[in-house]
């Protein structure tokens, strides 16, 4: 469903990714990982339209959608999380995950200012969609709490809860475990993979614990210097020597 | 409208404020002096409420907002005078309030294209320059009467006329309120809390950028119609930098992003050079200070925005 | 008709000169604290209330109080910086425009309580002689305008590229972070920045109230502001562009008073403004920025 091809962008002289190929299929839980500085992030601001691509193409469903912008993407069905959390801090943790079924349930500019003309019923309507997300998280018991006020975990889980609001067919995971005891990452792991059974997910994820991931995902490639250092299943990924090179250094 | 306590208290408060003002106003109580301050602390909330849905829920500093004022006004004023022969006063005040609104509400679309380009300083720096050259361009044309400025307007919103006033600034402050907890509104404090992450998830971010400057123009336009009408005489020099700056204390000092906290502090500065009569200086340097130390102040705590915001909170809606 | 287009450009330089002073405090500032100092216009007032208090009250003589001035509103800065904005390093960036703009009310008002509204006149501290250069005449104080901004950004422009307090600037300027690494003492960087920022604007000061001969509180709001479009339009951050920038505004000012109309000029300015932001957004010599996600 996501294919990517020879993508590459350059700041200034510097290739922050080169020549990159991915190609994901329908359903698959798919891992992105490497070293610090490796490009890993740069890789998902070229597939969400925060960089526009120096070269290459990215397809989606066949369709061509680089050159696109981050809005325009997330409506055709890329969602995202980042690795340095971006909630909306002063709002409510539920206002945070309506605020992303926005193109979902629609109602008019006048409804809005009037709170008449079907806005109670819509409202509702999200409220109970946002709810449900939330329980999967359990986080819709901390529906008032403002987001910015929560612990980091459960800052990460929204973020998520925020990003399937949005109803993605995609959905890239930037570090999601980052900064979780290994408890909490098992767990995390699990929803991961529940939410892909039952949303119809197709999921990127980043991550810098090569075990983890080889614990979840299907599919890995792994990033150095901005290349494609190796592509396949965990096993045969782990056992490249020049897998274990790039990680544990000469 | 959602029928619940909350909007019930409020519905309680607003007929307490106004039948507070009818009795003040009826009762002989209040001095002229006072009296003709009622319009303005309308005006002054319109003013206030309008900028907070700028810079408190869209995060973006505006210091343009006297500029859509005297659009609003001097619009408003040149169509009433035009109509006062022809038409009954209710319909040419209401035609002229309209038209006020509705120019104002254009020109803030056009600031809508420095909006979408810029952030932050430079975006506070344009709205500024936006605001003084519509002054000097008023100050230029021959039809606003130049620097001598507009007079006899017709005093449609003259005290005696407080109901429509007070109704008028009603509609407003609910509008905003509303459209602050509704889906548009939720867009708008997205762009504010995180415009990399609203658009993530799919907020056009330029729509509801350019939106929440046409709502306020549009506001702010009323607002100076209302204000044309209540003192009958416009100038340039009255919408200048130093009453944008006055209308952003109001929002600082209520609380950024607190609409109960907007119109209260409208009400008390609007209020209070009467009570420092004749130390018109010492406002100024009072308003200096206000924004100085609410920023310092509130520095660790600037989420919440400003301290007065929790106790404003128990006294009003929420937002 | 040629010569008073000549008599136009240099009239646009000497004010564009003068822009150009103030400009490189803004520039300055942004560069090292990424804020815009609102209140620096206003220390061009204070430094003409600073000046004619010496003269005028104290009776000190010139030079004494020349000197009295530069550093009244040199430490004035330092001072504005420790109170009002060293607190807020790490606040968003709108609350550090909202207390800029509050100082700058703040300096306002307390000079209208101290002095008053009524404009004072000052008697020019440089002999007013007009001189004639073939047909163009040209005052002396364009003349020593002209002279003492150059020499001041000469002196800058060494001061910034070949002193080791110069590269400590750029330095903090670039990266915070690294420079605290390297050893630089960040924060008295940053008070120097303001200090000679603040200097500059007192030479400003004490040359535009030698040019209109007459003071008022607010004298410091409108070149404070044509001064930060003057930043803008070269490109903020960068000192070069900032003289550039105020030169040239400068001159489209004095052009568009002589050619198109006095009451436009200011709208004049400012649509410049706009259209630069608009158009090119990094000014004529700066450099852009790649926003981190």
């Amino acid at each position: 469903m996501l294919e990517c091809k020879n993508l590459g962008i350059q700041f200034g002289g510097l290739k922050a990714v080169d020549s990159f190929n991915l190609n994901i299929e329908k359903g698959m839980l798919y891992g992105l990982i490497g070293p610090n500085g490796a490009g890993k992030t740069t890789v998902f601001n070229l597939l969400t339209g925060v960089y526009k691509p120096t070269t290459g193409t990215i397809r989606l469903d066949g369709k061509l959608i680089n050159g696109k912008t981050p809005t325009q993407i997330n409506n055709i069905g890329i969602a995202r999380t980042f690795q340095n959390i971006r909630l909306f801090s002063n709002m409510s943790v539920l206002d945070n995950v309506k605020v992303a079924l926005h193109e979902k349930v629609k109602y008019p500019l006048l409804a809005s200012m009037t709170h008449m003309f079907g806005f109670n019923k819509k409202e509702k309507e999200m409220d109970e969609l946002a709810t449900d997300i939330l329980k999967v998280f359990s986080l819709d018991d901390k529906s008032d709490t403002l987001s910015g006020n929560l612990p980091y975990g459960e800052q990460r889980k929204l973020e998520i809860a925020r990003a399937l609001a949005t109803s993605p067919s995609l959905l890239l995971l930037d570090e999601p475990a980052a900064g979780m005891n290994p408890n909490e990452t098992e767990e995390l792991m699990e929803t991961i993979r529940q939410i892909r059974d039952r949303y119809n997910l197709t999921i990127l994820l980043i991550e810098h614990d090569m075990k983890l991931v080889a614990g979840i995902c299907e599919k890995l490639s792994v990033l150095n210097f901005g290349t494609e250092l190796a592509s396949g299943t965990p096993s045969e990924v782990l056992n490249n020597p020049e897998v274990i090179t790039a990680y544990l250094g000469e | 409208m959602k029928v619940n306590k909350k909007t019930i208290i409020n519905i309680v408060i607003m007929l307490l404020a106004y039948a507070l003002v009818f009795v003040l106003i009826n009762s002989g109580v209040l001095s002229r002096q006072y009296k003709s301050l009622i319009v303005p602390i309308c005006v002054n909330i319109m003013l206030a409420v309008s900028l907070n849905l700028v810079t408190g829920f869209l995060g973006e500093l505006s210091l343009g907002h006297a500029g859509f004022m005297s659009i609003g006004a001097y619009s408003s004023a040149l169509i009433s005078i035009a109509l006062s022969n022809t038409l009954p006063p209710a319909l040419a005040f209401f035609i002229a309030l309209l038209c006020g609104g509705i120019l104002a509400a254009f020109f803030g679309f056009i600031i809508g294209v420095p909006v979408l380009r810029l952030r932050g300083d430079y975006l506070a720096i344009v709205t500024l320059a936006f605001g003084e050259i519509i002054k000097s361009i008023i100050n230029y044309l021959k039809f606003t009467g130049g620097s001598k400025g507009l007079s006899k307007i017709p005093l449609y919103s003259d005290y005696r006329n407080f109901t429509v006033v007070f109704i008028i600034t009603v509609i407003t402050i609910v509008l905003i309120s509303n459209l602050i907890n509704s889906r548009d509104g939720r867009a708008i404090k997205s762009i504010r809390d995180n415009d990399i992450a609203a658009e993530s998830i799919g907020i056009n971010i330029s729509k509801y950028k350019v939106s929440a400057f046409v709502i306020a123009a549009g506001f702010a336009g009323i607002a100076g119609a209302l204000y044309a009408h209540n003192v009958g005489i416009i100038k340039p020099s009255i919408f200048d930098y130093n009453k944008s700056i006055e209308i952003l204390v109001f929002v600082v000092l209520g609380g950024m992003g607190n609409i109960p906290g907007s119109i209260i502090s409208a009400i008390i500065l609007t209020l209070l050079p009467e009570f420092l009569r004749g130390a018109d200086n010492l406002r100024m340097l009072l308003y200096a200070i206000v924004l100085i130390v609410m920023m310092i102040f509130n520095n660790s705590k600037f989420k919440s925005s400003l301290s007065l915001n929790k106790t404003f909170r128990k006294l009003g809606k929420e937002e | 008709m040629l010569i008073n287009f000549i008599e136009q450009l240099i009239n646009g330089l000497r004010t564009g000169s003068i822009y150009a002073l103030i400009a490189i405090g803004y520039t300055m500032v942004y560069g090292i604290a990424k804020m815009i100092n609102f209140a620096h216009g206003d220390i061009i007032m204070v430094g003409a209330y600073a000046l004619y208090f010496s003269i005028s009250v104290l009776g000190l003589p010139v030079p004494v109080a020349l000197v009295i001035t530069v550093i009244v509103c040199a430490v004035l800065g330092v001072v504005i910086e420790k109170v009002a904005y060293k607190p807020l390093r790490s606040a968003p960036p709108l609350a550090v425009l909202i207390t800029a703009i509050g100082m700058s009310f703040f300096l306002q008002s307390a000079s209208l309580l101290i002095f008053g509204s009524t404009p004072i006149p000052f008697q020019s501290v440089i002999p007013n002689v007009n001189i004639s250069v073939g047909p163009v005449v040209i005052s002396s104080i364009t003349v020593v305008t002209l002279i003492v901004t150059a020499i001041a950004m000469i002196l800058l422009t060494l001061f910034v590229n070949k002193t080791k307090m110069g590269s400590a600037m750029r330095a903090v300027s670039e990266d915070k972070g690294a420079a605290e690494l390297m050893g630089i003492n960040v924060n008295s960087t940053i008070s120097l920045t303001f200090a000679i920022g603040s200097a500059l604007a007192a030479v400003a000061g004490v040359l535009y109230i030698c040019q209109y001969q007459s003071m008022k509180p607010t004298l410091g709001a409108l070149p404070g502001i044509k001064a930060f479009v003057a930043a803008v339009l070269g490109g903020i951050g960068s000192i070069p562009g900032a003289m550039l920038g105020g030169i040239l505004l400068g001159l489209i000012e004095s052009v568009s008073k002589a050619y198109i109309s006095t009451e436009l000029a200011d709208a004049i300015v400012f649509g410049v403004l706009i259209v630069v932001l608009l158009f090119r957004p990094s000014g004529l010599l700066g450099k852009k920025k790649i926003v981190k996600v």
